[in-house]
């Protein structure tokens, strides 16, 4: 079907139509002045989509300029379509993460799917190819059948796009929480390789130079998609028609080509038309290279007749690219692509006069000067006032929780807390995605981190995905630290360090004060945490209105975080896997089980304060597990977070590849029982090594500070799970906690699908 | 000696497969084009994983259409080795040189996981570096992937010793929970009555090194050594031919319909 968009009635411009496009009064205004006369109706729709939210971090901009973005191994930060680290001997690692919430939570199949295919793009128009996904899921309780239906559908969105593009997805985390019920949260990062060399830019430079649409066709899907996230989702929330559809066969052709396209040296530039489609990709490419860009949608290869210039703009139909070809490069990127049996039409040509103008065949429709749209849309800084509910739930004694325990009831908690969802195994999700295709996973899901071959360096890239939204929503600040702090340390366990992060702000509606504050306070966290461990922040993404009739989601800023490990061959894995090992603690048990999955399961209290945080303490762990790792110290290390030692030595006993290992601990400490077992304290890891090295780690800890304490050893398989703390002992059948933990998620979903294993 | 892995539009396990015979075991390996009609003198065939065409209408429903798949349907009737894995597998059935085909999974889903196969018989091209016996660990990574047959093929498979791999539990045996799929008879490989031509749904090119595994190692040994041992036999000799005449010695209705699906492809 050719291009030729239909003529559209000159429509006239009214206070309801601008409101409809999510344009405040003012913000109207400034487009006048901006324009000097009234916008067209396509100017209105393009101001609307790349002034929304989703585009233009109204509400967001002023706080995230806050955050750290420099460091000795960035070589792209904020801004580009992915953040760029350098990882060694001409080696880059380029990543990011993007939100599918709203879309999961109305398609939940097609949401996450094009979750996926947009940060794939993201990744590989940075000129690297994807070797990794991780996948952080929050949704409902599982009790709800609806929570069971998003699940079911996310899980098989993000495999099959991953596993039929043929890039693994090799990690996350899973959380299930009430708060989340009708408003799951789908944050999908992605992170490829590159050799430096062959870093290439959304960049629109160059006059006269040919502005290409590639890949699928345009069609009516999605439009103002943008616009569409930058809104609570309401009642009906019947949102079918933007939503997009994914089709994971063109986006792997499109991912072949374009590599292919860099590698031959053809392009200037070269950006997914994503959130906003033509607009967002032709406007930022301008707006990086301070030129304009000049665009006729009559050439623009679409799905059906008679589509509109509105239509064609904003269309987020999926797998496209906007590219700019080198001069005289124009056939040859033709033939790239044919050869992948991809579309590819010259719509536009680069021009120097900073205007991004559209043409519909002979007229100019869209005239619109680029750096203000681009890089004036309005900001907000608005004051957030602390919800006085959340206030009170902070304050909330929990001191009764903590007190002392039976043996039989600890016993009792451990394994509700191992059959909670947000603690269980995960096997039954991420056996359903491809976490070994292109044979760079070194460690997969189910581990602290995952780490990936960094090609034949003989080094590796260790990631992981993190976010306690309980944590930030009882105490915003502590929470953001918190969050930051544990994905260093399980980066660090495996024996990586920590060197950058993504985020993915994933919060309510920031026009309530209450949300306002959560996320002021949380990015302010973050701030803190990237500059105590030395992480930069190298892009991300900031999704609001996260929120139904019912209320907010737990805010939930989510960190992508990304280490290098020198030495592939010295990785640590997280479990005890060596029958006689010892196990050692090291960290401080206090008595804090403030805001705890222990409360939260086993008693049904979301209360009382997030556990304290030091980070300057949280960074010498850090230089301890690497250091201990790479002088081969240690056989495992795992971070203690969730469920506290209890369930961390559980998850250390069960996680081997060759069954569970028995366990006989006992920790000498002065915290009352309950929160010995179960709190959360920060900056915990339980290490297993051969007892000839317990001497080294000791000295090692000591020297930076650490408090280690040995507690324990590790037994042969089909023995008991032993935990002494505090005068109670936890005595279970490894193979009864086993069950517990491997069945939680199945026993809950196979149900639903009326299916059994 | 060069090994050939057909890359079609969906391939997605060429590279590592790639990988496996160029560092795995230091032979050549090129990629053949699925709109090539040139084999390239290639001694052997390997039909990589992936999801070729978009598994559009069923998974390898179409690539067996495509031109490349005349010359390695041709060259595998004159006794070339070839190899398909997972999809590669799934394509070798719906080209009709392996019996049976490979349908959804009794779970209803896609299974990712390492498993143990059973090395059944070690006297094809790509086992004969192992033991029969020998319990290998390679993973899996497919929707579609239980091996199904009419009785009287199955039995056939069997009585003629062409069941290569079957899905075994750590004891090394072929017990329901061991079986990922649903398979038939726990059949994770099966080869043609030549015994030339090998289909598997594990991923052996996914192990071929001491970081992530090895096991599969000798999947690829036992391809080079046999090449080698071929020499220059009446089937090097089919392998050196190339095109030309091996297309038309594909049958007629194949390569009309090949050339209708040729038309319509995406």
């Amino acid at each position: 079907m050719s291009g030729s968009a239909t003529r559209a009635p000159v429509i006239e411009i009214t206070p309801e139509l601008v409101a409809d496009h999510g344009l405040a009064p003012d913000e109207y205004e400034q487009i006048l002045e901006i324009l000097g006369r009234e916008p067209t109706f396509p100017e209105l729709g393009v101001f609307s989509a790349m002034w929304s939210e989703h585009c233009g971090y109204k509400n967001s901009r002023p706080h995230l300029r806050t955050l750290p973005t420099e460091g000795p191994l960035v070589v792209q930060g904020p801004g580009e379509n992915a953040g760029v680290i350098d990882a060694g001997d001409g080696w880059g690692v380029a990543f990011k993460i993007e939100s599918h919430n709203h879309p999961s939570a109305v398609e939940p199949y097609q949401g996450a799917a094009t979750g996926s295919g947009g940060i794939l793009r993201d990744v590989f128009t940075m000129g690297a190819r994807p070797i990794a996904i991780l996948d952080s899921l929050h949704f409902g309780s599982l009790d709800s059948p609806r929570s069971r239906y998003l699940l079911d559908g996310v899980v098989r969105g993000v495999g099959d796009y991953g596993n039929c593009v043929g890039v693994p997805t090799v990690g996350g985390e899973a959380i299930f929480d009430p708060s989340y019920e009708r408003n799951p949260i789908v944050n999908v990062m992605c992170l490829g390789i590159l050799r430096l060399e062959d870093l290439m830019r959304g960049k629109a430079e160059g006059v006269g130079n040919a502005v290409m649409a590639v890949g699928a066709k345009t069609g009516r899907d999605g439009i103002h998609g943008a616009t569409f996230a930058s809104e609570e989702l309401d009642e009906g929330s019947d949102s079918r028609p933007q939503v997009q559809v994914g089709d994971p066969f063109t986006e792997k052709l499109l991912l072949e080509a374009s590599l292919e396209l860099i590698e031959r040296d053809l392009l200037v530039g070269i950006q997914d038309m994503g959130a906003a489609g033509l607009t967002s990709s032709g406007t930022e490419m301008a707006a990086r290279s301070g030129s304009g860009i000049d665009i006729d949608v009559a050439l623009v290869p679409v799905r059906e007749p008679g589509m509109t210039p509105y239509e064609i703009l904003l269309s987020e139909s999926q797998e496209r690219m906007l590219l700019v070809a080198k001069p005289e490069c124009e056939s040859s990127v033709a033939e790239v692509l044919s050869k992948w049996d991809l579309e590819a039409a010259v719509v536009g040509r680069v021009t120097d006069d900073g205007f991004f103008r559209v043409r519909d065949g002979g007229e100019v429709v869209v005239e619109i000067p680029v750096q203000p749209l681009v890089n004036e849309c309005p900001t907000y800084t608005r004051e957030g006032v602390e919800d006085p509910e959340v206030r009170r739930l902070r304050a909330l004694d929990i001191a009764e929780y903590s007190g002392p325990i039976s043996d039989q009831e600890a016993a009792e908690a451990l394994l509700t807390l191992l059959d909670s969802p947000s603690l269980a195994s995960c096997r039954w999700i991420y056996e359903q995605y491809d976490t070994t295709v292109g044979t760079n996973t070194v460690v997969g899901p189910g581990s602290d981190a995952a780490v990936l071959r960094l090609a034949d360096s003989g080094r590796g890239i260790a990631a992981s995905l993190d976010c306690n939204g309980r944590y930030v929503y009882l105490e915003p600040r502590r929470g953001a630290k918190i969050a930051m702090a544990e994905a260093a340390r399980n980066v660090a366990c495996s024996g990586a360090r920590p060197v950058a992060i993504t985020n993915c702000l994933n919060f309510g509606n920031p026009l309530k004060a209450g949300t306002y504050y959560h996320f002021a306070e949380a990015v302010a966290g973050l701030g803190e945490g990237c500059r105590a461990l030395s992480t930069p922040v190298t892009g991300g993404n900031v999704s609001f209105y996260n929120e139904t009739p019912d209320g907010a989601v737990y805010p939930t800023p989510v960190i992508g975080m990304i280490g290098l490990l020198e030495h592939l061959d010295r990785v640590v894995p997280s479990c005890f896997l060596t029958p006689g090992s010892t196990v050692v603690l090291v960290g401080e048990t206090g008595d804090e089980l403030g805001a705890s999955e222990y409360l939260a399961a086993c008693h049904g209290v979301v209360g009382g304060a997030p556990p304290q945080i030091d980070l300057e303490e949280a960074r010498r762990l850090v230089d301890f597990l690497v250091e201990a790792a790479e002088r081969q110290l240690v056989l495992s290390a795992h971070d203690c977070a969730e469920g506290g030692l209890a369930v961390a030595l559980a998850e250390c006993s069960l996680g081997g590849p060759d069954g569970p290992l028995a366990v006989e601990a006992e920790l000498r400490t002065e915290a009352p029982a309950a929160a010995a077992l179960f709190g959360e304290s920060q900056s915990r890891v339980v290490l297993s090594c051969d007892p000839v090295m317990v001497e080294e780690i000791v000295a090692l800890a000591a020297e930076r500070g650490l408090p280690v304490a040995v507690i324990g050893s590790v037994g042969p398989p089909n023995g008991r799970f032993r935990l002494a703390a505090a005068g109670v002992q936890i005595d279970l059948e490894l193979d009864r906690i086993h069950d517990v933990y491997r069945s939680a998620l199945p026993r809950r979903m196979e149900k639903q699908a009326g299916l059994t294993t | 000696m060069k090994i050939g892995i057909v890359r079609f539009p969906g391939s997605n396990c060429d590279q590592d497969c790639h990988r496996a015979v160029d560092e795995g075991v230091g032979a050549e390996a090129v990629y053949l084009w699925h709109k090539s009609h040139s084999l390239e003198g290639c001694r052997a065939i390997l039909l990589p994983g992936g999801f070729s065409y978009g598994d559009h209408l069923r998974a390898g429903a179409i690539a067996r259409f495509s031109p490349i798949m005349r010359e390695v349907i041709a060259f595998a009737r004159d006794g070339g080795p070839v190899l398909g894995i997972c999809n590669g597998f799934q394509i070798l059935c719906e080209a009709g040189l392996l019996p049976g085909a490979l349908v959804r999974n009794d779970s209803l889903r896609f299974r990712s996981y390492p498993v143990r196969v059973r090395v059944e018989q070690a006297d094809t091209p790509f086992t004969s570096e192992y033991e029969e016996g020998d319990v290998l660990r390679m993973p899996i990574a497919h929707g579609e992937g239980q091996y199904v047959a009419d009785r009287s093929a199955i039995d056939a498979l069997e009585s003629e010793r062409r069941v290569i791999f079957r899905y075994v539990d750590e004891l090394g045996q072929p017990t329901e929970e061991a079986n990922p799929n649903g398979s038939a008879r726990n059949i994770a490989g099966i080869c043609d009555e030549g015994r030339r031509v090998v289909g598997l749904m594990p991923h052996p090119e996914r192990v071929v090194s001491n970081l992530l595994g090895a096991d599969g190692l000798g999947v690829f040994h036992s391809l080079i050594g046999s090449v080698r041992a071929t020499g220059d036999g009446t089937a090097t000799q089919a392998l050196e031919a190339g095109d030309g005449p091996a297309a038309r010695a594909a049958e007629a209705p194949a390569t009309q319909a090949a050339e209708a699906a040729e038309a319509s492809a995406p």
